[in-house]
């Protein structure tokens, strides 16, 4: 089971090259002819939405970020940009993405999609969604997992930069989960220490019940 | 044997994510790894942390308090879901360890309260407020507000949590009337606050060293 998930994991982006050639192409074209702006020109917001779904709800391996909490988004861009955020879909798609952001498009960026409606993915196991509560809600205290509700909230709402997990998609929020343990996105403490104290059933359990959260 | 070594590398290989789940299982169960647990929401050096709860600021708290305070969460008098779960899988020998631990670290105040209000803060918390029957925070806290036995330290502490303490007593605290609980001395001592003076009182402790 775990080598099968490190197996999709860690060869995604070669697969991808492959599968999701089109895509990449167009957001490179998006990057490219998006020449610089000034304040006063609306966003590109459509280097967004290639990737992320028309309507910013997530699309194949690119997360939903409509509905997400702005000051997230913000950091999300700049660790893109500074390559803090190092899992294998930043560096293929984000890293580009965000080389020649300024601070006050990601700004921009950050406060439109922070106000989208955003809907819930539904896509986890439904079998694993008492379990993936039961951990959420109360931790595992006897493997000194801490409970996630206490920063990201009951409604997995987010906080300012602790980002809104309810409705997220199953894959995305499994990989997170798993690359954490694997040493990516170091710096993003504490996630690094909480998450490699997960089992793969239990990391299921969390994605499969946070996916259905309205 | 080598057969044996051959398994021992595909346990090793198929478990990296959670490795020491089922081994070495005194280093995940022994003190380091429960006070790795504490800091992990409530800051590396005990400094708090404000996720979308509170998680209060534990450096240099006195230990009574938050022995008392755990064993409160545990049989329900204080009553809060997540510590709960926390507090009742610790044996009495780690709540003492731990808050040892954390009477001796002295992180520098995370601070964050408005600052418009510091000045009424300062006063409450030295003279009070003769005129609504408030004393002194001073009074029991102490001048440096470190606290004294069951009397928790507030120095330092997080402007939320302070802030929601202040305007939650008898809510949280207190619960299940079968013993005294020392928070109950809070009733009447906030009763007659507002909430600005609450915010200013919260704000002030949060900038105290």
């Amino acid at each position: 089971m775990r080598l099968v998930s490190l197996d999709v994991d860690i060869a995604a982006p070669r697969d991808m090259t492959r599968r999701h050639s089109t895509v990449a192409t167009f957001t490179l074209a998006a990057v490219l002819f998006a020449g610089p702006l000034s304040a006063q020109e609306q966003l590109p917001i459509r280097n967004c939405t290639w990737c992320h779904g028309s309507s910013a709800q997530g699309f194949a391996n690119a997360p939903r970020i409509a509905g997400q909490t702005r000051q997230y988004l913000e950091m999300s861009l700049q660790s893109f940009k500074n390559h803090a955020r190092d899992n294998p879909y930043s560096k293929q798609y984000m890293w580009g993405a965000t080389a020649n952001l300024d601070a006050e498009m990601a700004h921009g960026f950050a406060a439109y999609f922070s106000e989208l409606p955003a809907e819930p993915a539904n896509d986890g196991d439904a079998a694993l969604e008492d379990q993936g509560k039961a951990i959420y809600s109360e931790g595992l205290p006897d493997e000194n997992v801490v409970s996630c509700i206490v920063c990201h909230g009951p409604k997995a709402q987010g906080y300012e930069r602790i980002p809104r997990l309810g409705g997220m998609g199953y894959a995305y929020l499994k990989r997170r989960l798993e690359q954490w343990g694997e040493g990516y996105h170091a710096a993003a403490e504490p996630m690094p220490r909480i998450a490699r104290n997960l089992t793969t059933n239990e990391i299921n359990a969390l994605a499969s019940y946070l996916s259905f959260i309205k | 044997m080598p057969i044996m070594a051959g398994a021992l590398a595909v346990v090793a290989a198929s478990s990296s994510l959670a490795a020491d789940r089922d081994e070495g299982g005194d280093s995940k169960h022994g003190f380091q790894a429960k006070l790795e647990y504490c800091k992990t929401c409530h800051g590396l050096s005990g400094e708090g942390y404000r996720g979308y709860f509170s998680m209060p600021r534990l450096a240099g708290q006195q230990p009574k308090y938050i022995e008392n305070q755990l064993r409160a969460f545990s049989e329900r008098r204080r009553v809060n879901p997540v510590m709960f779960n926390v507090a009742h899988v610790l044996s009495p020998a780690t709540l003492a360890a731990l808050s040892a631990h954390f009477k001796a670290l002295n992180p520098p105040p995370s601070g964050g309260g408005p600052k418009e209000h510091l000045a009424l803060g300062k006063t409450i918390f030295e003279e009070g407020l003769p005129e609504s029957n408030v004393p002194a925070c001073s009074a029991c806290h102490g001048p440096e507000a470190k606290g004294h036995e069951e009397i928790p330290r507030l120095a330092g502490q997080l402007y939320p949590y302070t802030l929601q303490a202040l305007s939650y007593w008898g809510k949280e605290r207190g619960q299940g009337g079968t013993r005294d609980d020392t928070s109950a001395i809070m009733v009447p001592t906030t009763h007659n606050l507002t909430q600005e003076q609450m915010s200013a009182i919260a704000a002030y402790l949060s900038y105290m060293k």
